[in-house]
């Protein structure tokens, strides 16, 4: 659509409207091989270097399932308080597009692995954490598609017609289709748990270690269907489908901004089209994308290549056995580990570093410090480049070994500061960084000692003061050593270089 | 069985990417109509008591290990491609059909 979208302000569309929500996140796992072959399901090689006969959908070629990818699809279920087929199959979702070889992708249909579950979801609001229920109706088996690079006159790159160059190396890889049931209620905090639940799902993901759960990578794609309907109404209105929804932050937005879209076209009279729409991440808008197709459409049918999976409950159980703490224990129990206040766990969780912290600690960081890092410098740098913590290029392993240069006195907070610009811009490792940047405190006594002689002859009233015992003046002198060092002086020594002189 | 109608032909051609002109619509529903007659011969021997068979074998959980098993080379696998660039598939672009 070409026209400029009108739009209704949020709160207003909200007083008129009830949004329902109903989100689908696909989680591709993080198995050796894929689902059905035996090909290398690893990001990022050299194009069409993973595949063989059956995940190009070769004639004669057989699938055979991968049972890593039915045992994390187990887990993800119960994880979920989802109920686990005692009987399912696989079926073909028949459709004819190029970045599926086979001209249909292996799916589940009316009997998926996990259904009937439930998770329970913090919400942080301005009136503190609400808990939402969201209740999930199934979670299934398929998997991914190729990855169709689109060139032609319109770029400017090739002449001619527009064409597509296909790689089919993620073809074939294991995903996991969460689907929710319609969320209801959640009035306008609705983006907020759409939001919320994708952040929570991250985080139990992780938790179960069946994906790596990069939003940033698409090991975690969200699509949100939203709807609106006359308030207290009760009914559920048409709906869309938003996909390309690339992180957490993007999740709530695309939210609001399908509210704000829908409620102008109600509210001039017009209806909402069932259709897909693109999240533009650069401009904050949806695009329509095409009319939905009926299910009936792809012509499901079950799968005759693959024979029916039917865990034994013995296996569900032990399998059960294997899951980790629910997240909500989780939070309780670190927030009671590390001292944090309230306020703390509440801002260390909306922000989506839970798991960052506690990875960091795992490395050696104390919580305090682990905390700082992540919340105040380095969220601070994801929100102006738009991107969650978890997506910036440098990694708990990191945080902790800058906090360690700290402790061990070698660099101080400032110095920490340029340590993560390079490491943010690649320069290497924290240790890297602070050889190929110079950064490293200067604690030589040869060196501080005259930089101290010099801001003693420089202050004569201020070492007046010191040699009368007010070592509290010392300040001023440790300031004109530091700037004279540029920062790069231990503050501590110096201020013993310091007393040492005037006692 | 009700016989397939010229418009259900041209849905299943457009959803198979087929472009067919009226003659052939006119030409393909009848015999998709008799196609469709023979399968449903089935339905009147498979009465309430036999239930949908997806599978000959009466078989389950037939797993594979999560080992990697050598893949194609890219040559081998673009060997097939009627165009290829890049190391990649060269295919017709179907304008704003994604899945």
């Amino acid at each position: 659509m070409s026209t400029p979208t009108e739009l209704v302000d949020y709160d207003e569309a909200l007083a008129s409207y009830d949004p329902a929500m109903g989100l689908e996140v696909h989680v591709e796992l993080n198995t050796a091989t894929k689902m059905f072959c035996g090909c290398p399901a690893v990001f990022g090689a050299a194009p069409n270097t993973q595949t063989c006969p059956t995940c190009l959908g070769l004639p004669g070629s057989m699938p055979a399932v991968n049972a890593r990818a039915v045992e994390s699809a187990i887990r993800i279920g119960l994880a979920l308080n989802c109920e686990i087929a005692e009987w399912c199959r696989f079926a073909r979702k028949n459709y004819f597009y190029p970045d599926m070889p086979k001209n249909f992708q292996t799916s589940q249909y009316d009997e998926p692995i996990a259904f009937d579950g439930w998770t329970d979801v913090e919400v942080v609001t301005a009136d503190g954490t609400e808990t939402f229920r969201v209740e999930i109706e199934r979670a299934h088996m398929e998997e991914d598609t190729g990855k169709s690079l689109h060139v032609g006159g319109t770029t400017g790159r090739i002449h001619g017609a527009d064409y597509s160059l296909v790689d089919y190396n993620r073809a074939g890889i294991p995903l996991i289709e969460i689907v929710t049931r319609p969320i209801v209620g959640a009035g306008d905090k609705a983006p907020a748990v759409a939001r919320a639940y994708v952040a929570h799902l991250r985080d139990l993901i992780v938790g179960l270690g069946v994906s790596e759960a990069r939003m940033d990578q698409g090991n975690l794609r969200a699509d949100v269907n939203l709807s609106l309907s006359p308030a207290g109404s009760g009914t559920l209105g048409t709906r869309t489908e938003t996909k390309n929804v690339n992180s957490f932050r993007s999740v709530e937005r695309a939210a609001r901004y399908e509210v704000s879209r829908q409620a102008a076209i109600l509210r001039a009279g017009g209806s909402i089209t069932q259709e897909t729409r693109h999240w533009h991440e650069d401009t904050g808008v949806t695009t329509s994308g095409r009319e939905k197709s009926d299910a009936e459409d792809y012509r499901y049918f079950p799968e005759p290549d693959l024979v029916p999976v039917a865990p034994s409950r013995e296996w569900v159980e032990e399998l059960r056995a294997t899951l980790p703490e629910p997240p909500r224990a989780r939070r309780s129990r670190l927030q009671q580990e590390w001292g944090f206040s309230d306020l703390e766990m509440r801002d260390t969780v909306g922000a989506g570093a839970l798991g960052l912290v506690e990875e960091t600690v795992a490395c050696g960081a104390s919580p305090q410090s682990a905390r700082k890092w992540w919340l105040s410098e380095l969220a601070r740098r994801a929100n102006e480049t738009g991107t969650d913590l978890a997506a910036l290029p440098i990694g708990p392993v990191d945080v902790a070994r800058i906090q360690a240069l700290v402790d061990e006195g070698k660099i101080n907070d400032k110095l920490a500061r340029q340590v993560f610009d390079g490491v943010l811009a690649g320069e290497g490792t924290p240790d890297e960084v602070v050889a190929s940047r110079g950064l490293a405190v200067v604690s030589d006594d040869g060196a501080l000692g005259e930089a101290v002689d010099r801001a003693i002859e420089a202050n004569p009233d201020v070492a007046a003061k010191i040699r009368d015992g007010k070592v509290a003046a010392a300040g001023a002198l440790i300031g004109a050593v530091m700037k004279e060092m540029r920062g790069q002086a231990d503050a501590g020594r110096v201020r013993e270089l310091i007393v040492e002189r005037l006692s | 069985m009700p016989d397939i109608s010229r418009e259900q032909v041209r849905h299943l051609a457009d959803l198979a990417r087929i472009e067919l002109d009226d003659a052939e619509l006119d030409h393909l529903a009848p015999q998709l109509s008799v196609i469709l007659e023979s399968v449903a011969s089935i339905s009147e021997v498979a009465t309430d008591d036999v239930p949908p068979t997806s599978h000959p074998l009466p078989v389950t959980n037939v797993f594979r290990e999560d080992v990697v098993r050598p893949s194609l080379t890219p040559e081998q696998a673009l060997s097939g491609a009627p165009a290829v660039e890049e190391q990649r598939f060269a295919v017709p672009r179907i304008l704003g059909d994604e899945q």
